[in-house]
């Protein structure tokens, strides 16, 4: 009998490697410069394990793709709040991996109390990488009128300008100050947790297993959860001074920084401390009346829509992805950047007899169980397996290396691909190209009521293009 | 593949539908003669409508069908209706001005998420909301409103259960609970947690004793009341204003000889109750529901405006109308043959067909393949004199007819309109 796990990468993958090693599971090559996502175990040959992003880590289990999971108890909670129903057990705190989920606004102004809230009659922004709890917190605190932004990350980035409340979650409280923030409402204490799929739960025998988890529990003390870098009290940001004049501009962390900094250099703007090597998300610049904030390109298109921010570079795949959800969206493309050249692709695994999309329709067709289609652009994917007629299907939401969902999580990926190796090495291979997506600057389509600000924002978009077409 | 119902919807079937369509006539002509006019609010209605303190508790609110629309790009959510009365204040503040008396029913669909699937997920309602009166006379109407539409439908045991937000509000600042707590145990009694009082009871027994007079017994009279406010008038004043307004309802519902239970902990409703909150129940099911809301439309952003309102729940009555209540709902059915199947004899068919139908009766061309068992004529129409024989099933007799007008005095009918 095979039984499946799910473990997690990232913050909690190398206190779960030490557990398991001490369970004796023989796992080979479960570490952090891991190449492959599929291991097997020496002491249970029937068992299959496969390391995924901690947040996919409760869904796949909820579906019935892995009988067990470790993950944090924050993750379980965002899907169960949302989908009560879900077919998920928890079995164990594994007693690592804290973390405490709070709702947190800026400390550099007086936090509201949670009456101010219940009586507060505007509109309550509220961003965070939870939607769900975020939502059910607000519900529950009785916030009369509330939008939920959610984000990729850097949540700590946002308030108070850009959100006035997070849900956010940190390793102890005393992080959540030092990051400048401050708690306001505590909606949970959260750790690592043992979960299974409800109906493997009842009808496998997976005692073996989970008994030799449990034989090395408690072993807190022995093994301290590797916490987060703390970030210092100084680096707790001070709000923008800001007129109606100032143009707020949003520049991407992660990988894009570099294209971005090349850019601007050509542009001849100065961003000072970006990429910043300790976090930091604020950088200054010698553009007169300009703010600048550092957030997930993911998060740009949501945050100029409502006015968080006038100017963003991101990627043309992310703006797709929001009009495509939200077509009444006031967003739009002001400048093709022609930088980090990516296809947006359709791919399956080699072995299946399809190498294009109407040979794939016709297989599907035959299917009688739902097709699904997995990938980090949700409508994209949604959008596209609507549009090609793929009847019964199933968009499984990831968070990163989508490749590794392939064969047996889901049937189709949507993806993006710069040399199309990586697709390759995981043998699997493209059957259609959606679009073409490169850097883009991004605005609004509303007009904003400062002259002042207009041609500032006009200044910079000319200095930019003259940059992109220099090249 | 098989095509499959969505998980907690039902299908309303011919039969279901013959019950939902009297239920729903009953009810709209009885509104529609008490002065009430109809009004149909949105599906869709944001979800900020719902959710500040004093509309949905965050028992319902948890359990709302909730998205993000293609315009929700501003993180605004919408819902689909999870309650009835709350758009209809909501369009009410919209659109009149003044803050005159009005009269509105509805017969609409509700969202409600249940776990598990199996009970169904949209319900339907037919209500009626009296706004700008707030009189116990208005109480009253709507209670007898709501019971002559069930005496109507054919039932002759409905239970009238009587209780008050007011006092309910009063006991519970009497268990020394901060507002919020209070707050939380009105929830939970309006979600149908009657068992509330007695844990409240075990948690502060001394208050628990002063208290149990009010709590256990059922009441029947306007006397029970009374009885009540002569207790607790010195150690309890402010009980006095609920008490009396109950008193009052009460009074009046004995005037006019209707008979009630009154019971202070089953105030099953709606966090937006102010006043009396009543509920009616037929073969031990909870049909109606209702109440006073008077906070409610002032609270949304209205004028302060009294008014109150009640719901009838379809999904149980539809099973429990009797089939003799539908008996002379449907009209009497003629199946109509066309004997050669030539075109002249079919077109004669549909002409006598339209013929019955405007004289009342329900005529149906035959396609070889109708089930019979409710054809009380057969018609069988020729391409020779005599044009017309008409068949009684129940007696298999048969008749000859020359002309439409003939066939309809067989019928019984006098083939005048």
């Amino acid at each position: 009998m095979t039984v499946k796990i799910a473990l997690p990468k990232g913050r909690l993958l190398e206190t779960t490697a030490t557990l398991l090693r001490k369970a004796e599971w023989g796992l080979e090559g479960y570490n952090q410069s891991m190449r492959n996502y599929r291991l097997g175990s020496r002491r249970f040959p029937d068992l299959q394990a496969k390391v995924f992003n901690e947040r996919d880590i409760p869904v796949q289990v909820a579906v019935g793709n892995y009988d067990l999971g470790i993950c944090g108890l924050d993750w379980v909670e965002e899907l169960s709040i949302k989908f009560p129903s879900s077919a998920l057990v928890k079995l164990r705190n594994l007693g690592y991996g804290e973390g405490v989920v709070c709702l947190a606004a800026s400390h550099h102004q007086p936090a509201p109390t949670t009456e101010e809230l219940k009586e507060e009659t505007e509109l309550i922004r509220i961003a965070s990488e939870y939607p769900n709890l975020a939502e059910y917190l607000a519900l529950g605190l009785r916030l009369r009128r509330f939008s939920v932004f959610p984000l990729w990350g850097a949540a700590e980035a946002y308030p108070p300008e850009s959100a006035a409340l997070v849900l956010v979650s940190y390793p102890t409280e005393q992080e959540v100050l030092a990051s400048g923030l401050v708690s306001v409402n505590v909606l949970l204490n959260h750790s690592a947790f043992l979960i299974a799929n409800k109906n493997s739960w009842e009808q496998k025998d997976l005692s073996e297993i989970v008994g030799s988890i449990e034989g090395q529990l408690p072993f807190t003390a022995e093994i301290q959860s590797k916490k987060a870098a703390t970030i210092s009290a100084e680096k707790g940001y001070h709000p923008w001074q800001t007129d109606e004049d100032t143009v707020r501009i949003a520049l991407p962390d992660g990988h894009q920084q570099t294209h971005t900094v090349t850019l601007l250099n050509k542009a001849g703007i100065r961003v000072e401390d970006y990429p910043s090597e300790n976090g930091n998300r604020r950088p200054g610049t010698d553009l007169k009346g300009v703010v600048i904030k550092v957030i997930r390109p993911q998060d740009m298109p949501l945050q100029v829509a409502n006015g968080n921010f006038d100017l963003a570079v991101t990627g043309h795949d992310w703006l797709t992805d929001h009009l495509t959800m939200f077509p009444s969206s006031p967003v739009t493309e002001l400048l093709d950047l022609k930088s980090g050249r990516v296809k947006m692709v359709a791919v399956v695994s080699r072995e299946v007899p399809a190498d294009d999309i109407y040979s794939l329709r016709q297989l599907v067709a035959k299917q009688t169980t739902p097709f699904r289609v997995a990938s980090e652009y949700v409508n994209i994917a949604d959008k596209y397996a609507r549009d090609n007629h793929l009847g019964m299907y199933k968009v499984v939401p990831t968070w990163g290396a989508t490749e590794a969902f392939l064969p047996e999580d889901a049937d189709l990926l949507i993806e993006n691909t710069e040399t199309g190796r990586t697709i390759a090495r995981h043998n699997l291979k493209i059957i259609d190209t959606l679009f073409e997506s490169t850097g883009c600057l991004i605005g609004s389509r509303n007009e904003t009521s400062s002259l002042v600000k207009q041609e500032r924002i006009e200044s910079i978009v000319g200095k930019l293009r003259a940059a992109v077409e220099g090249e | 593949m098989r095509v499959q119902r969505c998980k907690g919807t039902r299908d309303l079937s011919p039969d279901e539908m013959t019950k939902f369509r009297l239920i729903e006539g009953i009810f709209r002509d009885c509104c529609l003669k008490g002065g009430y006019r109809e009004i149909r609010t949105p599906t869709l209605e944001y979800l900020h409508l719902f959710t500040s303190t004093g509309t949905l508790t965050p028992g319902t609110l948890g359990k709302v069908y909730s998205f993000l629309d293609w315009d929700g790009w501003s993180g605004e959510r919408v819902v689909l209706r999870p309650d009835a009365t709350i758009p209809v204040a909501r369009s009410y503040i919209d659109t009149v001005q003044d803050g005159g008396l009005t009269k509105l029913f509805y017969v609409t669909n509700i969202f409600i998420f249940e776990e598990t699937g199996k009970e169904t997920r949209e319900r339907w309602q037919c209500g009626a909301e009296l706004i700008g009166a707030g009189s116990t006379t208005a109480d009253v109407e709507l209670i007898t409103l709501a019971l002559d539409i069930l005496k109507k439908l054919g039932f002759r045991k409905v239970e009238l259960q009587l209780s008050h937000a007011g006092l309910i509000r009063a006991l519970l600042a009497e268990f020394g609970l901060t507002s919020q707590e209070q707050a939380s145990v009105f929830d939970q009694i309006l979600d149908g947690d009657e068992a509330v009082f007695n844990r409240l009871k075990a948690k502060t027994p001394e208050v628990g004793e002063a208290l149990a007079p009010l709590l256990d017994p059922k009441g029947q009279s306007a006397g029970f009341l009374r009885n009540l406010k002569a207790l607790f008038r010195r150690d309890l004043p402010e009980f006095e204003p609920a008490l009396d307004n109950f008193i009052d309802i009460v009074d009046l519902m004995e005037a006019m000889d209707y008979s009630y239970q009154i019971d202070i902990g089953s105030g099953r409703g709606f966090e937006y109750y102010t006043g009396i909150i009543f509920q009616l129940s037929a073969g031990r099911q909870r049909v109606a529901a209702g109440g006073r809301y008077d906070a409610l439309i002032p609270l949304m952003g209205g004028q302060e405006v009294p008014a109150s309102g009640f719901a009838l729940y379809l999904d149980p009555l539809m099973g429990l109308v009797k089939p003799e209540t539908l008996d002379g709902q449907l009209p009497e059915k003629v199946l109509i043959r066309a004997g050669d199947s030539t075109p002249e004899t079919i077109r004669e068919g549909f002409r006598i067909a339209a013929y019955l139908r405007e004289t009342g009766y329900g005529a149906e061309m035959d396609l070889g393949t109708q089930p019979t068992e409710d054809v009380r004529w057969i018609l069988d129409v020729k391409n020779e004199a005599p044009r017309f024989v008409v068949t009684d099933t129940t007696t298999k007799k048969e008749f000859k007819a020359r002309t439409a007008k003939e066939v309809l005095a067989l019928l019984g009918g006098n083939g005048d309109s």
